[in-house]
């Protein structure tokens, strides 16, 4: 492989790995704090994507475009946790399963029903477009680069939130014991809509920057979503630190595996080092319930 | 807490009876369809019969074991694949792999269904091997995982169709009846059902259904008492998957067709809805479960290309509305994570 090949795969790989750590950050809180599993969080995703590409094309502004994607994904999240799943958290994950696959079916179905059945484009503004050379002779496109340090920013950021205020902290105490950061005076009901619009807002960050370089189509979360998975349950359900590291790896093991590997065990990469690594540690890497 | 786990069968003629039921209600379809002469219901009752048994082997797992698995389109399709694959090889008058391994192609159902059922055992004894390391919602994630990655493989094999699927080019036989002419073929796929649940019936009231169930309970009670809770949960998951991969293959006799879609990860959880739907505690529940749901499938869909709308929005009421005692185990099971 050569050294041009290599930067560039790897910056690949690493950009991949941001956007699985903005879906997977969301569910992996989620299920850490409210101990539910959202299969549905791919249909954040694809509205984020929907959104963008409405509201950009109805204002003629990306940028407003994107600040109101994100506003209206974060605004879903909320209603979706406030008037149904908030229901579901005392539930078996057996009705969780079954209420966030119907969920997707609904989504995917109004979908298609508002936004029709064909994929919807979405033009960048100049600034994003077009390519730099990363090394001599070696371009490459400055939307990719972009969605890499946007996805590095979140990560830094959500970092210093959760680790260094006082709402990171109630969310740290939430995730590590529920009951006990509950009678110790946190505001538990606050801290499941805040947790859930910002997973949902992140899934739609996540959404919104892979429409341009994908499509913005029905049922595109769901292909991010099992990655997300992957991600999630390698990193240790729960676990920030695991969720980063996790898809980082992710991203570049699927990267330099579709790129080294023969077809069919490039497609299987990710899914058989995620069965190696469960058979090492079965709680993930940095599991967060002892 | 625990209730105390009973044998299943304090009236085992109940279950037999209500089995004979559904067997003989489905029975019934061909000539009741001749008769009103509408011949492709015949077809969705097959799909109805094929389901059945589908569903009926996942609950094994999924209501008798507690796993919430969501990786039975997988077994599903490698079932199909299995059959469509041996027949494309028989036409194609080549071998399959190399070496002493290598096996000739058939178009022979008599003999490429025990094989899709040994392939559905062996792959779903190695990954259940894998998956049942670990509980609750780890167990859903990596099962759902592992669904994707035998989809993504069969949708890699571009001499099999890859993304697009394959039509099997040959005729099928099933000693003697070609899968094609619909009625006999219904039947057969009937009396395999029946065969099936019958035999369902007998494991979960076995002492091996009554270790599994208990396990479903409190597995680290079942261990205490001596008894390797691992080794019994994953045989009925090789049970289970073997069933299901023999119900897709039956499938790929019906359709002639095989695709990865009939192996995404929404097929299993279309699965998983079918056994809720008709209940998890008994052995029939599923096959009515899955009548219910292809019947609503194929209403709704006669209706508006956009069935899944109402369809989705029936599953989230099952979910909210279904009874909570079905919640109290998994629960149990699932709170480990």
């Amino acid at each position: 492989m050569s050294p041009s090949l290599l930067v560039e795969q790897t910056l690949n790989g690493v950009q991949l790995g941001a956007m699985l750590f903005l879906m997977a950050a969301g569910l992996t809180l989620v299920f850490g704090i409210m101990n539910l599993i959202n299969l549905a969080h791919g249909s954040l995703y694809m509205l984020g994507a929907y959104f963008a590409a409405a509201a950009t094309n109805a204002t003629g502004n990306f940028w407003l475009g994107v600040a109101l994607a994100l506003a209206a994904t974060a605004l879903v999240g909320a209603a979706l946790e406030r008037l149904l799943l908030r229901r579901f958290y005392a539930r078996s994950h057996l009705h969780q399963v079954l209420v966030t696959f119907g969920l997707i079916l609904v989504f995917n179905e109004m979908t298609r029903l508002i936004a029709g059945p064909a994929p919807l484009k979405f033009a960048l503004p100049d600034v994003l477009t077009g390519s730099v050379n990363i090394m001599p002779g070696v371009p490459y496109p400055v939307f990719r680069l972009v969605i890499l340090g946007v996805g590095l920013l979140v990560a830094a950021m959500l970092y210093l939130v959760i680790q260094h205020t006082r709402l990171g902290m109630w969310i740290r105490a939430g995730a590590s014991d529920r009951p006990m950061a509950a009678a110790m005076g946190v505001d538990v009901e606050l801290i499941f809509v805040a947790v859930f619009s910002a997973g949902a807002a992140l899934a739609g960050l996540a959404g919104l920057m892979a429409g341009p370089v994908l499509a913005v189509q029905v049922g595109m979360g769901e292909p991010v979503l099992i990655l997300a998975l992957v991600v999630t349950v390698i990193g240790g359900v729960g676990s920030m630190k695991g969720a980063f590291v996790a898809a980082m790896a992710i991203g570049l093991i699927d990267t330099f595996g579709r790129v080294l590997l023969p077809p069919a065990l490039g497609a299987m990469i990710i899914f058989i080092a995620m069965a190696a690594i469960l058979l090492w540690r079965p709680q993930g890497l940095f599991p967060v319930h002892g | 807490m625990d209730e105390p786990v009973r044998p299943r069968t304090a009236c085992p003629s109940r279950d037999g009876l209500v089995i004979a039921a559904i067997v003989a209600a489905f029975a019934c379809l061909p000539p009741v369809a001749n008769a009103i002469d509408q011949p492709f219901l015949i077809r969705v009752g097959q799909r109805v019969v094929i389901f059945a048994l589908a569903a009926s082997a996942l609950n094994l797992t999924l209501g008798f074991g507690g796993m919430i698995s969501l990786m039975h389109a997988a077994f599903f399709g490698l079932g199909a694949y299995v059959v469509a694959i041996l027949s494309f090889h028989e036409v194609n008058g080549d071998s399959l792999g190399t070496g002493p391994l290598a096996l000739v192609g058939t178009s022979h159902l008599a003999l490429s269904l025990p094989l899709a059922v040994a392939a559905g055992a062996a792959v779903s004894a190695l990954l259940g091997a894998a998956a049942l390391r670990t509980t609750g919602v780890y167990f859903i994630m990596i099962t759902l995982a592992f669904n994707q990655m035998l989809f993504y493989y069969f949708v890699a094999q571009q001499t099999y169709g890859g993304e697009d699927g394959l039509q099997i080019p040959g005729a099928l036989d099933l000693a003697g009846l070609d899968p094609a002419r619909r009625t006999p073929y219904f039947y057969v796929c009937l009396a395999i059902f029946a065969v099936a649940l019958v035999g369902l019936q007998r494991v979960v009231g076995s002492r091996f259904g009554m270790v599994l169930r208990g396990a479903k309970q409190n597995e680290r009670r079942v261990i205490t008492v001596g008894v390797p809770a691992f080794r019994y949960k994953l045989a009925a998951f090789a049970i289970s998957g073997a069933l299901t991969a023999l119900a897709g293959g039956l499938m790929a006799g019906a359709e002639q067709f095989v695709s990865p879609a009939e192996m995404s990860w929404s097929r299993s959880g279309e699965l998983v809805v079918m056994c809720v739907l008709g209940g998890l505690d008994t052995v029939w529940g599923p096959a009515l479960g899955a009548a219910a749901f292809l019947i609503l499938e194929f209403g709704l869909s006669n209706y508006t290309t956009h069935w899944q709308l109402p369809f989705g929005l029936i599953v989230i009421a099952v979910a909210a509305f279904s009874r909570e005692d079905v919640a109290a185990w998994a629960r149990r099971a699932g709170w480990r994570a």
